[in-house]
C-alpha cells in the first residue's frame, strides 16, 4: 500500500553515522521493497527522495548536504518528518551468492537489501566504498546482519586503498555464480555493468536523479526515456549501459 | 464487419489515433517523447518552454491526493534555445514513427510569446501549442491571458504573425465563458484549440501541521475529477468555433475518450491517466475506444464527433 500524500511521523531514535551522515528511525512502519524510495517532506522548506534503509520501522539515513538535509539534521528525537510513498521498482534479489557494492550513500538501500537477502539464507559480501575511514556509513548494519563487509578508502585509511570496484571484481572472481547489486556514482554504476555484461553476471543498480513528482509524470528524473521514479530506481545492466 | 478506424486529421495532419500527450506530462525529452510515441500516442506534446531557463518551485510540486493530481511545477524549462535542440532531436526520433510533434511554449509578455514561437519553429514540430492558460503565468492583471478575450486574441494574433506552422491555443477553464475566449482567438487566427488546461487553483492542507502541502501553496487540479468540467467546456467551445477541438481533462479511458468526441473534440489530451496507468496508457485506451467503436457500429471517429451537439 502506497502512501501518496505526506504522512507524519515522528523521530523515534537519530543515530550518527559520521560527522555529516545519521540515520533517523521513525515511529512507523511501511510495506516496502528494498531499493524502493520515500519522498520526505519537512513543511515549509522542501521535499526530496531517499532510499529506504528499513521499512519496519521507517528507517532512513540522510547525509547533510544542502539546506533541505540541513533542516533535517536540525531535528531532534520526538520531532515530526512527512514521509510519502514508497514509490518505485527496487531490488528483485536473487537465490544465489550476492556482491553488493556500495558508494558513498549508496550504502543505505543495499542495507536494507543486504537484510532480505540474510532472511532468505544467501550469502552476502559488500564492498563499500568512501573517501576515508570516518565516511564509510552503515557498517554495523551490514555486519549486524550477518555479511562479509570489505571496505575500500580511497585515502587506504580502512580497507582496501582504492575503489570500491577494485574490491567488487576481487568478489566477483570468488564467486562466479553471484548476482552483484549496487547503488553509488554514476561513473561506478556504469563501471559495474560492463563488468555484469563481460562476465554475464546478473546486475541490479540503483541511480539517483532529480526528483519531483516521484509519481512518474513530470519528467523531471528522465533517464533516456527511462523514469527513475518509476520504473527505476534499479535498473540491469543492459538499461545502465544503453541510457 | 469492418475494422473501425481510429485515425484522424488534425488541420490537415494525420494522426493514427486521437490521442494525444498533453503537455507538462513526461515531454522533458526527446527520449521520454520518442517513448510515449511507442506506447500507442496518436501525437505527442514536448512540456511548455519559455524565453528563457526557468527552475520552477520547489518541492513539492505535484500530488495525488486522491482523485486526480495537483501541480504547482512552476514551469521548470530549459528556455527556447535548449528547447530547440530538444525539439529537433524529438522531431527526428517520431518521424520514422509518424507521429506528429506539438511544441508547447509560453511567455511572460505577449512580444514574448512571439519570439519563443519563432525560435521553437525553427526546430520543425508539427504544431505549436500556445500555453496561455498555466495559472503561473500572468499578464499585468494579474491572471493568465487565458483569462481575458484580448489578451488572448493578442498573444494569438503574434504567434499567428511570427510563424507558418498550425497554431493551437490552450484555454483555460476558469473563465465565465470560455466560448467567448475561443471566438476571440479563432478571429486572431488560431488554427485549433485545446481545452481545458487544469482547473483552478486548488490546494490541499496537511492537517498534521496545518500547512499547505505544495510549495507554492496552490496548484492546478487535474484529474478525474474534472473531467464534466472538461467536457462541458469542450462542447461549448467546439460549438462557438469552426476550428479544431482538443478535449482535455480527466481522461482515463477508452469512453472517456469517446465522451470527449462526442462532446465535440477531434483529438482528445491524456494527462493525469499517465500517473494511474503508465506511459502504456495510450495503447490501452486505444484499444478501449477501438473496441466501444466496435460495439457500437462506428467505423469512423468523425461518426462519434458532436454527437452531444444534435438536439
Amino acid at each position: 500500500m502506497t502512501i501518496d500524500l505526506p504522512t507524519a511521523f515522528r523521530i523515534r531514535h537519530l543515530r550518527d553515522e559520521s560527522p555529516t551522515v545519521r540515520t533517523f528511525i521513525l515511529d512507523g512502519a511501511l510495506h516496502a521493497e528494498p531499493g524502493q524510495f520515500v519522498m520526505v517532506w519537512i513543511p515549509r522548506v522542501n521535499e526530496k527522495p531517499f532510499s529506504l534503509v528499513d521499512d519496519a520501522p521507517i528507517t532512513l539515513t540522510i547525509a547533510r548536504v544542502g539546506p533541505f538535509t540541513e533542516a533535517a539534521h536540525w531535528l531532534r528525537e520526538g520531532d515530526r518528518l512527512w514521509v510519502r510513498g514508497p514509490y518505485g521498482r527496487g531490488f528483485a534479489p536473487l537465490p544465489r551468492p550476492a556482491v553488493l557494492v556500495g558508494g558513498g550513500y549508496g550504502a543505505a538501500p543495499l542495507a536494507f537489501l543486504a537484510r532480505r537477502l540474510r532472511a532468505q539464507g544467501v550469502e552476502v559480501s559488500v564492498a563499500l566504498g568512501a573517501k576515508c575511514a570516518r565516511d564509510l556509513v552503515l557498517v554495523e548494519r551490514f555486519q549486524a546482519a550477518g555479511c562479509a563487509v570489505h571496505p575500500a578508502t580511497e585515502d587506504g585509511s580502512l580497507g582496501h586503498r582504492g575503489l570500491a570496484t577494485d574490491v567488487a571484481a576481487r568478489l566477483l572472481d570468488k564467486h562466479p555464480d553471484a548476482a552483484l547489486y549496487a547503488c553509488g556514482p554514476e561513473a561506478m554504476l556504469e563501471r559495474l555493468a560492463r563488468l555484469c555484461r563481460e562476465w554475464g553476471t546478473p546486475g541490479q543498480f540503483s541511480m539517483e536523479r532529480l526528483m519531483k513528482c516521484g509519481l512518474g509524470v513530470c519528467g523531471s528524473c528522465d533517464y533516456g526515456g527511462l523514469l527513475v521514479c518509476r520504473d527505476g530506481p534499479v535498473f540491469s545492466a543492459e538499461q545502465v549501459l544503453g541510457a | 464487419m469492418t475494422t473501425p478506424d481510429l485515425s484522424v486529421s488534425l488541420c490537415g495532419i494525420f494522426l493514427r489515433n486521437p490521442l494525444v500527450l498533453a503537455s507538462g506530462i513526461l515531454g522533458t525529452s526527446a527520449e521520454l517523447l520518442e517513448r510515449v510515441a511507442r506506447c500507442g500516442a496518436g501525437a505527442v506534446t514536448s512540456k511548455s518552454c519559455g524565453p528563457t531557463p526557468r527552475a520552477g518551485h520547489p518541492n513539492p510540486t505535484v500530488l495525488a491526493w486522491g482523485h486526480g493530481l495537483i501541480n504547482a511545477v512552476g514551469l521548470s524549462n530549459p528556455g527556447a534555445d535548449e528547447e530547440a535542440r530538444i525539439l529537433r532531436d524529438a522531431k527526428a526520433r517520431l518521424a520514422p514513427l509518424g507521429v506528429p510533434l506539438i511544441a508547447s511554449i509560453f511567455a511572460e509578455t505577449v512580444q514574448g510569446f512571439g519570439e519563443v514561437a519563432r525560435k521553437v519553429a525553427e526546430a520543425a514540430p508539427d504544431f505549436i501549442e500556445v500555453n496561455i492558460s498555466c495559472p503561473n503565468v500572468e499578464a499585468e492583471f494579474g491572471r493568465p491571458f487565458a483569462a481575458d478575450a484580448r489578451d488572448a486574441a493578442a498573444v494569438t494574433a503574434v504567434v499567428r504573425r511570427a510563424v507558418s506552422l498550425p497554431v493551437i491555443v490552450k484555454l483555460s477553464p476558469n473563465v465565465p465563458d470560455i466560448a467567448a475566449i475561443a471566438r476571440a482567438v479563432e478571429s486572431e487566427g488560431a488554427d485549433a484549440i485545446s481545452a481545458i488546461n487544469t482547473l483552478g487553483p486548488g490546494m490541499v492542507i496537511d492537517t498534521d501541521s496545518g500547512k499547505p502541502i505544495l510549495a507554492n501553496r496552490t496548484g492546478g487540479v487535474s484529474g478525474p475529477a474534472i473531467r464534466p468540467i472538461a467536457v462541458r467546456c469542450v462542447y461549448d467551445v467546439s460549438r462557438a468555433v469552426r476550428v479544431p477541438v482538443i478535449g482535455i481533462g480527466g481522461v482515463a479511458c477508452g469512453r472517456d475518450a469517446a465522451e470527449m468526441i462526442m462532446a465535440g473534440a477531434t483529438a482528445v489530451g491524456i494527462g493525469t491517466a499517465v500517473y494511474d496507468r503508465g506511459p502504456e496508457v495510450f495503447a490501452a485506451i486505444a484499444e478501449e475506444l477501438l473496441a466501444f467503436m466496435a460495439t457500437h457500429g462506428y467505423t469512423a471517429v468523425s461518426q462519434m464527433r458532436g454527437l452531444a451537439h444534435d438536439d
